[in-house]
């Protein structure tokens, strides 16, 4: 009988966004027990977020999900329109969709490089990293900054879209559909990354369900659930766009999914440039008074979207005060990165283990709250 | 179909890879290649020096503490602060919160990316035009209407509408709702540079706040620490803060005088007076006269009487208010809202000694002997004239004499001499008290069913008179004439009758230092009709109730009396405010009224010791 040995994989695992730590107690090579270890980046959002006015927490948000900040911005200022009964323009509406459909993108490329850290296929990351730059790029143009965009504000957008972004965006959109066989080729058909993949991390509906796991995770096992189609937020429920599914449950399937999503956002986005109106004001004020005197009417309200890892909502309650009275953020990477960290990964293989994080795709702040 | 079978398993398919073996890498040498960003970008802080008000704004809305205001040695002007943001790289966000709610639009962001030093001490940075790295970067992130964090339109005060306020002497400004108050509130961003150019130096932000709260029992608190006439100023004071304002830089600023009027409405006098009598908190021991009871007067009188002292006012006319009761008309100052100020006076213990005038009915002089310090708030009661041929006709009035019949006669029809009321009206002067007259005589005109009839002439331009902005708007609408840049030149009476003042026209009021020194062109001559004149140009001290060998201890410069910080003149029991020492305006006699409080305070103290 082999010795157990814990090991620390982590806290600055290359393959996972914002810090924290697995202990992993090992037989051989294979997994006995895993602990999760939150902490390295707590800045206790939540309560921080109680200390600040309802206009300032749009700096602090969007770090609670570092590759895919926009969504923080998004279900802030849905709760707040909600609570205020606010109607934004709609052109806000279109710009927003456009905005979160490319954060997907940057954030499922990125995901699909950390594929490369699991596996040793560092072309993917070389690949996937500048091709997410060039929607940095966009972002920067339209936000002012390439990561922390606050952008998404309550009332609508924080600035009406530059002058011919349309076209930079869809030159962008262009470009990546153009990489296409070569993403296929060197992930999806790629015979070692399909052997090491298949079979690997695999997750039931039926366990998913019960973690409450969502986003690619859940899909990949079959149920079709998706925000945007079943609570259609913004104009989700103008445009056409179909939920990728797979049955596998597995590693592979997870990052296919993610690749198919990002076919999916393109559509959205040209779909978005379309029919969005092509003039209009993008927020509108909803109260009076200065940033500083910002009150939001007392109530409670909770709202989702799907962010690329799943289901990501907040609740929001305010006491009528210039700063939230409580807001606790349901983060979509909490089931798998807490739950599936110390349920699924005993019994896998060493090796195995990075696959479970970098295709279940958790980001850290989102747990580490 | 089974995800495995979307894509097929290949051999070669990764070999695709190889053929990006020799692509020139997207990767670029930053800092050794220079990299544009984007016209929004986000980069550094920069700020115009010469805009910025220091209103510390950007540093209340920064999420992440990264803006210090710093004492910077530079001169600023009246209503901006010495000092400047400072940020903390170590903590900014660059979220450019700040940039969207400064308030002067100082405040900008560059598109620079980088800043490399090993001297950490450079990463907290006080920035001006030239920015983080002194050299000429263009601006990135700029303040535009749509992400504007500031709420720059006012609350619109309801008023009764022209045609209709005419009619009537009522009060024509109707307060705000509640609704209202904490909506205008709520457009304070708390820079406090209105505190400073208050002449009482009143806690604006903080009974502002009280609004905004709904705890307009606080805000009496706030604001009676240093202003006991809030009734009155809340109406008619000169609301020099809402010129310091900093939303006013690119707005309209925050209605303060409305807010303070807002507070008062709001409590009984009943509380108020509850609120003043918690106060008293020194047992002062003696006796103060006050010399009239105008705005330094009963200023003076609160605080003392806060203070312990028994207070005695001796005025000359038959009601106390000074300027506030004969001069204002009631549509801008009802009697109610005085009464209620000087209730709450009253109800300390102030006596006032009404149709008692010092000089004629009792001496400064055994005042003197009575009491252990004298304060002397006369005012300015005596009207100036052109004096320019024609002025001594019976039909040339003075201002405040007419005013003062006015109210008397509204107050009173049965008892009082009825004011006269013209056909035709023309005003000389383009102040608040030409306003007075010209607006009242005007409601007098339609109250008698004539039309109304009234001209206005000034040595100023419409640009720079002396009244208030909403006085000339609100008379023009009225149906007031404006006659500007003209300078009277003689009253042209025919038939012993005037019919009209003929003007030269005024091409300059003020020389190149800013000193009073009209000149005219002669050759423009303008006749103005009109069957009566009221001269409104200035008002004047009367220092008659003085004995002669007070006099000449005393220091006048140009008709005001000296005094020290604390009200005192140069004969140390006698003290002096209000209009006599700093000019004609409620405020600074407020101010005046609480500064001799003190110094009288003090004065008695140290005889005490």
């Amino acid at each position: 009988m082999s010795k157990e040995v814990k090991l620390f994989l982590g806290p600055n695992h290359p393959g996972m966004h914002g810090n924290s730590s697995v202990h992993l107690y090992v037989e051989g090579d294979t997994v006995v027990k895993a602990r999760l270890v939150p902490g390295f980046l707590h800045r206790g959002f939540e309560k921080l977020m109680e200390k600040r006015l309802w206009f300032q927490n749009l700096a602090l948000i969007p770090r609670i999900c570092v590759p895919e900040p926009d969504i923080n911005e998004m279900v802030f200022a849905m709760a707040i329109e909600s609570l205020t009964k606010t109607e934004i323009p709609e052109r806000a509406h279109w710009i927003r969709m456009i905005i979160l459909e490319l954060a997907r993108i940057a954030s499922h490329l990125m995901a699909m490089g950390g594929i490369g850290g699991a596996t040793g296929l560092y072309t993917m990351p070389y690949w996937t990293m500048p091709d997410r730059d060039r929607i940095l790029d966009i972002f920067e143009k339209i936000t002012g900054a390439r990561i922390y965009h606050m952008y998404i504000i309550p009332g609508g957008v924080r600035k009406d879209l530059p002058g011919g972004i349309e076209k930079e965006i869809l030159a962008v959109l262009d470009y990546l559909e153009s990489r296409k066989p070569e993403y296929e080729n060197l992930l999806l058909k790629h015979r070692v990354i399909r052997t090491r993949t298949k079979g690997i991390a695999k997750l039931t509906k039926e366990e998913a369900l019960e973690m409450g796991v969502t986003g690619v995770g859940l899909r990949a096992t079959g149920l079709p659930y998706d925000i945007r189609k079943i609570d259609p937020y913004a104009r989700y429920d103008k445009v056409e766009f179909s939920v990728p599914t797979a049955t596998e449950g597995d590693a592979y399937a997870r990052f296919t999914l993610k690749y198919l999503e990002v076919q999916q956002s393109i559509n959205i986005i040209r779909q978005c440039i379309d029919m969005m109106p092509k003039e209009g004001p993008v927020n509108i004020k909803f109260t009076r008074g200065s940033a500083l005197r910002l009150r939001v009417p007392a109530g409670s309200i909770y709202c989702h979207v799907e962010s690329s890892r799943g289901e990501y909502g907040y609740f929001v309650v305010s006491d009528g005060g210039e700063m939230p009275y409580r807001i606790h953020v349901r983060g979509a990477s909490y089931p798998q990165g807490l739950y599936g960290v110390e349920s699924k990964l005993p019994g896998t293989r060493l090796e195995d283990v990075a696959l479970w994080l970098g295709t279940m795709d958790f980001c850290s702040p989102e747990i580490d709250r | 179909m089974s995800v495995y079978e979307t894509f097929k398993k290949s051999f070669w398919g990764p070999t695709i890879a190889w053929k990006r073996l020799f692509t020139k890498p997207v990767t670029i040498q930053v800092p050794r290649v220079y990299r544009e960003a984007s016209e929004r970008y986000r980069g550094f802080h920069v700020n115009d020096w010469e805009l910025c008000s220091g209103c510390s704004t950007c540093s209340k809305v920064c999420p992440t503490d990264a803006i210090k205001m710093v004492p910077v040695d530079i001169e600023v002007e009246s209503g901006k602060k010495a000092q400047r943001p400072a940020i903390d790289y170590g903590r900014c966000s660059f979220c450019a919160m700040c940039v969207d709610i400064c308030t002067t639009g100082s405040l900008n962001m560059t598109r620079e990316y980088i800043h490399i030093s090993d001297d950490a001490n450079t990463f907290f940075f006080l920035p001006d035009e030239t920015g983080i790295h002194h050299q000429e970067v263009p601006l990135g992130y700029q303040r535009d209407e749509a992400s504007e964090l500031l709420d720059l339109e006012r609350v619109e005060m309801e008023e009764l509408p022209a045609d209709e306020r005419v009619d009537s002497f009522i009060e024509y400004v109707k307060g705000y709702s509640r609704e209202q108050a904490i909506a205008e509130a709520s457009r304070c961003v708390d820079c406090e540079l209105c505190v400073d150019v208050c002449p009482a130096n009143m806690d604006i932000p903080r009974y502002i706040e009280s609004v905004f709260k709904n705890d307009t029992s606080e805000g009496v608190e706030w604001i009676y620490k240093t202003n006991p006439l809030p009734g009155v100023c809340g109406r008619v004071c000169t609301h020099k803060c809402e010129t310091a304002c900093s939303i006013g830089n690119r707005g309209e600023p925050v209605a303060i005088r409305w807010l303070k009027r807002y507070i008062m409405d709001q409590e009984s006098v009943e509380d108020i007076i509850k609120h003043s009598k918690e106060n008293i908190s020194k047992k002062g021991k003696g006796k103060i006269a006050i010399i009239g009871a105008g705005p330094s007067g009963l200023s003076a009188s609160y605080y003392l009487s806060l203070m312990g002292y028994k207070v005695t006012i001796f005025e000359a006319k038959e009601l106390p208010g000074g300027v506030m009761r004969y001069g204002i008309p009631r549509y801008r100052l009802p009697d109610e809202a005085l009464d209620k100020d000087i209730d709450v006076i009253k109800a300390l213990g102030v006596e006032i000694k009404c149709n008692t005038t010092v000089g004629k009915d009792i001496t400064l002089t055994e005042l003197k002997n009575k009491y252990d310090a004298v304060f002397l708030g006369t005012g300015f009661m005596l009207g100036r004239s052109t004096k320019v041929p024609g002025t001594d006709h019976e039909d040339v009035l003075m201002a405040l004499p007419l005013l003062e019949k006015i109210r008397d006669y509204l107050r009173d029809p049965e008892n009082s001499e009825k004011p006269p009321v013209p056909d035709s009206l023309i005003v000389i002067g383009g102040g608040n008290v030409a306003m007075d007259v010209a607006r009242s005589i005007a409601r007098l005109q339609r109250m008698e069913g004539k039309k109304v009839n009234v001209k206005v002439t000034s040595l100023e331009s419409m640009e720079e008179l002396p009244a208030d902005l909403e006085e000339i708007v609100e008379g023009r609408e009225e149906g007031i004439q404006f006659f500007p840049s003209r300078g009277p030149k003689e009253v042209i009476i025919e038939n012993e009758k005037i019919k009209g003042l003929k003007t030269i026209a005024c091409t300059r009021v003020f020389d190149d230092d800013g000193r009073f020194s009209p000149e005219f062109d002669e050759s423009d001559v303008m006749t103005i009709d009109g069957e009566m004149i009221v001269e409104a140009i200035g008002q004047a001290p009367d220092y008659s109730y003085l004995p002669n060998e007070l006099r000449e201890k005393l220091e006048f410069v140009r008709g005001r009396l000296m005094v020290n910080e604390k009200g005192q003149t140069s004969i140390p029991w006698l003290f002096a405010g209000g209009d006599i020492v700093n000019g004609p305006d409620i405020i600074h006699g407020v101010a005046d009224g609480h500064k001799a409080a003190v110094g009288i305070d003090e004065f008695l103290t140290r005889e005490e010791g």
